[in-house]
């Protein structure tokens, strides 16, 4: 079903937590919301399911206007995270909740409404556990439980909110595959929320990457990880350094360099910032080299971080040096030209 | 679909008990204190009451037993206390979800009120109560017209037993009601439940076995009760005459061993009862998902 959101706008008391958001969302797709705590991502996915009331604009499902519908009347599967099961009910009843409270007269009999369950149960591979209560299962298996009585309704969107965030990281990394097979295979719309970036950029078809009640930019993992529409997406979303300076005659100089470098795309002339990913930082810089001093060192797995301070700027760079056995790491303390292959520059407001 | 995923079912196992260390230790001197105070506090009085009794032999037990009098008191006490904790545990869910619930100027105080038939004698409760249902008091004015008598008549001694029983039910559901998670409700709706069958089915079947444990101490307490009901009773003989009233004759008229005798009973059914609930208390609370 394809779902569509129109200047949402929700205030509790003097706090808006959603601040005219728009949004469109494709029959089939599957959109990842993304964004820190108190951003209004959860917000607007209980404002989808109707759990929120809004104090302004509209969501449509397909070609109804769902604004004013009740909870029940909008038919979402909806996936808490900390999984919501019924406790006195066994896992095969917890499944089959959403048909048993049929009206008596689309009620399915009680053996189709079992057998449905039980189909449900095996595509979460827990058909061996239905007569279990949810206290004696593991999170992970409790999060499945939850999604096939999510799915027991056939719901017009899928809505998971914080999905895996009550799990351990290895269970978070299964689940999340698993869920882009089930996805793949049942074809529900499907909106999930996370503040994990990992997990949206792995999964998601889209990406709508939130902020104070606003939605900062919508697209695909690698446009929003690549060209980040704004200086908060860039600064969420991955790792990044920033340079503070001044655009001048068409160059951005940071503040305490002389050396300036080329604008990716053109800006008016004024104060700026520069991003910058670790990764696509150089020490083989040639004239247009940035002077810093090497503050620290730090080994990781596949790389070494460099933590440097470029002259004139208040926080240190990170910067990634691939691994190779006989490269040299510049020690503590040393002097370098940093450049850069790949940035964007934002005036500042 | 994914083999990845580990069909572990093995969480929850319970650790081995035997030799594993404790940080709190001291489990023989808890254990030990805890059984002296019991049995100077609770056992041995208890005992007492057996003991004295015996003085009447099997004969003279089965007299007191069998008395009408004897007989309609334990009836009208048990029975009483049972309709009243029955009524507070509906009435009292009702209070404790509204104290939980819900955000409202006074709510604190009402709180704090709900204590005030612990901590207010007995005697004043049933004197005011008394004073209100009679039948030229406040409320008992209307009701008489409509041919209810509330004082000096058993549902006088209901309502008696209503007043004190409610903070039992209320402070044991409380907990309970602020653990109940929005969010069970709120699956349930998106689900297609209406209120109705949201309240049928998750809710309520999460709250019995707390309905059950305040109602079994506000029947409890009911069945002892004394100061407030002996004056709003009446205390007519075979009519309003509540057990331990009548142990309080016997008592007055130097009839130890029959008024022993009448206690004996009150535990014995008591006792029976309370174990009966606590069965299903455990039963209710092993079908609202708690394993143990």
């Amino acid at each position: 079903m394809q779902i569509r959101i129109q200047h949402l706008e929700k205030h509790y008391g003097r706090y808006a937590a959603l601040r005219g958001v728009d949004l469109d969302i494709r029959s089939g797709e599957l959109i990842a919301l993304l964004g820190p705590s108190g951003s209004g991502k959860t917000t607007l996915l209980r404002a989808i399911a109707g759990l929120e009331t809004v104090d302004g604009g509209r969501i449509r499902f397909g070609d109804r206007d769902a604004t004013t519908l009740s909870v029940q009347e909008r038919r979402v599967g909806f996936v808490f995270q900390h999984y919501a099961l019924f406790r006195h009910m066994r896992v095969l009843d917890n499944v089959a909740f959403g048909l048993d409270c049929r009206p008596r007269r689309d009620r399915p009999a009680r053996a189709e409404i079992e057998r449905r369950a039980l189909d449900l149960l095996t595509r979460v591979q827990l058909a061996d556990l239905r007569d279990r209560l949810p206290d004696q299962l593991s999170g992970g298996q409790r999060q499945r439980v939850a999604l096939a009585r999510a799915m027991a309704i056939d719901p017009t969107v899928l809505l998971l909110d914080e999905p895996f965030g009550a799990l351990d990281a290895k269970v978070r990394v299964e689940l999340r595959r698993w869920l882009r097979e089930i996805h793949d295979a049942t074809g529900y719309t499907t909106v999930f929320v996370t503040h994990d970036q990992d997990e949206a950029l792995e999964l998601a078809d889209r990406v709508v990457v939130m902020n104070a009640g606003r939605i900062e930019q919508i697209g695909t993992p690698d446009e929003i990880y690549t060209q980040p529409a704004t200086p908060f997406v860039f600064d969420f979303v991955g790792r990044s350094n920033r340079l503070r300076g001044r655009i001048d005659q068409g160059r951005f100089r940071p503040d305490g360099q002389t050396r300036s470098w080329a604008l990716p795309e053109p800006l008016a002339d004024g104060p700026a910032q520069l991003f910058v990913r670790p990764h696509d930082l150089r020490l083989d810089a040639r004239d247009d080299g940035l002077d810093a001093v090497v503050h620290q060192v730090r080994r990781r797995a596949d790389r070494h971080v460099l933590s440097v301070q470029v002259a004139g700027q208040d926080t240190p760079f990170d910067l990634d040096l691939p691994v190779h056995a006989d490269a040299e790491v510049p020690a503590p303390g040393a002097r370098l030209q940093v450049g850069a292959t790949r940035y964007r520059v934002f005036a500042t407001a | 679909m994914s083999a990845v995923l580990d069909l572990d079912t093995t969480t929850n196992a319970p650790p081995p008990a035997s030799r594993a260390r404790r940080v709190m230790p001291g489990f023989g001197l808890t254990l030990g204190y805890s059984v002296a105070w019991l049995s100077l506090i609770v056992l041995i009085p208890l005992a007492g009451v057996f003991i004295k009794t015996s003085e009447l032999g099997f004969d003279g037990l089965l007299r007191v037993w069998t008395d009408a009098r004897v007989l309609a008191a334990l009836q009208l006490s048990f029975g009483t206390a049972f309709v009243a904790g029955a009524f507070n545990a509906l009435a009292g869910t009702l209070v404790a979800w509204v104290l939980v619930r819900y955000e409202f100027p006074g709510r604190r105080m009402i709180d704090g009120l709900i204590d005030l038939p612990f901590a207010l004698p007995t005697a004043v409760a049933g004197i005011a109560l008394t004073a209100l249902y009679a039948g030229n008091g406040w409320v008992g004015q209307w009701l008489t017209p409509l041919g209810i008598k509330v004082a000096y008549a058993p549902l006088g001694i209901i309502v008696a037993l209503v007043f004190v029983g409610l903070p039992f039910v209320v402070r044991t559901l409380q907990p309970v009601l602020a653990e109940a998670r929005v969010e069970l409700e709120e699956a349930a709706a998106t689900l297609g439940a209406t209120r109705l069958q949201t309240l049928r089915k998750v809710l309520l079947p999460t709250l019995y076995p707390a309905m059950l444990t305040g109602f079994a101490l506000a029947f409890a307490r009911g069945v002892g009760e004394y100061g407030s009901v002996i004056f709003i009773a009446g205390n007519l003989p075979r009519v309003t005459e509540i057990a331990p009233l009548l142990i309080v004759i016997k008592l007055e008229e130097f009839d130890y061993a029959g008024a022993t005798a009448v206690a004996a009973a009150m535990l014995l059914l008591s006792f029976v009862l309370l174990f009966a609930i606590n069965l299903l208390q455990a039963f209710a609370a092993r079908r609202a998902g708690r394993v143990r």
